[in-house]
């Protein structure tokens, strides 16, 4: 259980997915800029990952390796991702229409998010036993989510602030994320 | 055609360069900008990608049905990734092994879906040739230009060689994650300045 707990706190913490490995920079810069967006994304990433995490890891443990197609991964692990996320949205659309509705227009974008990709790949790799692919599926995803909530919270006061005229908008988003990195930097002496 | 074929490449050089102008696939660009030599072993397995999908995307653009566009554009482009990776595991093994994951996820890198739809879909062979050239050419020219930049100030070398000396004490916050946002956002910073329409 320990091993569990510690495995967590290193996924979201101290090698956070999008922080400290740079994975889902594309969504992370995209929906930062409001709150409530941050949210629904952070939220939707880690619906989906959770799931793409186990079905990647079944697929690749019971398909590919005893057929030894294992230079298939890339593609049908995108397939799976982006067949998933369809799935997803048209399940939600008929039967829970009020996450459907806060998820919804985040959906399609996760299936390019290269945090869900990459985490699939992060669990084949290190060679994880089922349960910790959930455990590190589940905790990266909560990992992107907490990054992207505070990088919005902070993006919102940005907003009010007179910045350079070039380094608007984007750049400025570039270098305050580097500044959070920075926060999330210091985690690194704790596992 | 309203564009010539050089204007298609060029403009991927300065006008349209990714990832400053189009703010799309930033990650790699990130993530393996520690050193000139990841960058540019990034830079030339995108462009080959895109090359490719790109000319199979336009000689397909009439049989391909519009509805289930995106999950085709995705099979090409995760084909060639495949084609990629299995090549850099056989002649470039080293590369292969510092880019790691970054490879396969070329597969979800926006530039190439994004050139997919926005270009090849709608265009001619060669126009698209020129095209993925060109954008791949720019595409590689930032992140050689990013990774030269961060690994002679973070490690002090350019190309492994050494540039200021054994007694240059290295500005290790380059090469680490912070660094590279920063760095990538005062990138971004200085073309806005020098690109001003």
């Amino acid at each position: 259980m320990g091993d569990y707990i510690l495995l967590a706190i290193s996924c979201i913490l101290v090698n956070n997915i999008l922080l400290a490995q740079y994975l889902g920079c594309c969504p992370f810069m995209g929906t930062s800029k409001k709150m409530e967006t941050a949210i629904g994304m952070g939220m939707a990433v880690i619906f989906v990952l959770v799931m793409a995490g186990s079905i990647t890891w079944l697929i690749d443990a019971y398909v590919l390796k005893p057929f030894k197609l294992e230079y298939l991964r890339t593609i049908s692990f995108i397939l799976v991702i982006a067949s998933l996320v369809q799935f997803v949205e048209m399940f939600l659309r008929k039967s829970i229409p009020a996450l459907y509705k806060g998820l919804g227009i985040f959906l399609p974008l996760i299936t390019t998010n290269c945090a869900v990709m990459g985490v699939c790949l992060i669990n084949i790799n290190e060679e994880y036993t089922f349960i910790q692919s959930l455990v590190t599926s589940f905790s990266y995803a909560t990992g992107f989510a907490l990054a992207l909530v505070l990088f919005a919270g902070v993006r919102e006061r940005i907003l009010l602030a007179r910045v350079p005229k070039p380094l608007e908008d984007t750049a400025i988003g570039l270098v305050t994320a580097g500044m959070l990195s920075l926060a999330f930097f210091a985690f690194k002496g704790m596992v | 055609m309203a564009k010539s074929i050089t204007q298609e490449f060029v403009k991927g050089l300065w006008d349209e360069i990714p990832p400053f102008r189009l703010v799309l696939g930033l990650c790699p660009v990130l993530a393996v900008t520690k050193s000139v030599e990841n960058g540019l072993g990034m830079g030339v397995a995108v462009i080959f990608v895109l090359v490719c999908s790109n000319i199979l995307v336009s000689l397909l653009r009439n049989i391909i049905p519009s509805k289930v566009r995106i999950a085709c554009f995705i099979v090409i482009i995760a084909t060639f990734v495949i084609v990629v990776e299995l090549l850099m595991q056989a002649y470039t093994y080293a590369l292969f092994l510092k880019l790691g994951i970054f490879i396969p996820l070329i597969v979800v890198n926006c530039i190439l879906l994004g050139r997919a739809e926005a270009f090849a879909y709608k265009n001619g062979v060669v126009a698209s040739i020129a095209d993925g050239f060109g954008i791949g050419i720019g595409f590689t020219l930032s992140l050689v230009s990013i990774g030269a930049l961060r690994e002679v100030f973070g490690n002090g070398t350019f190309f492994g060689t050494s540039v200021f000396g054994p007694s240059y004490q290295p500005f290790t916050f380059m090469v680490e994650a912070p660094g590279a946002f920063v760095c990538l956002g005062l990138m971004l910073c200085m073309m806005n300045l020098a690109g001003k329409k």
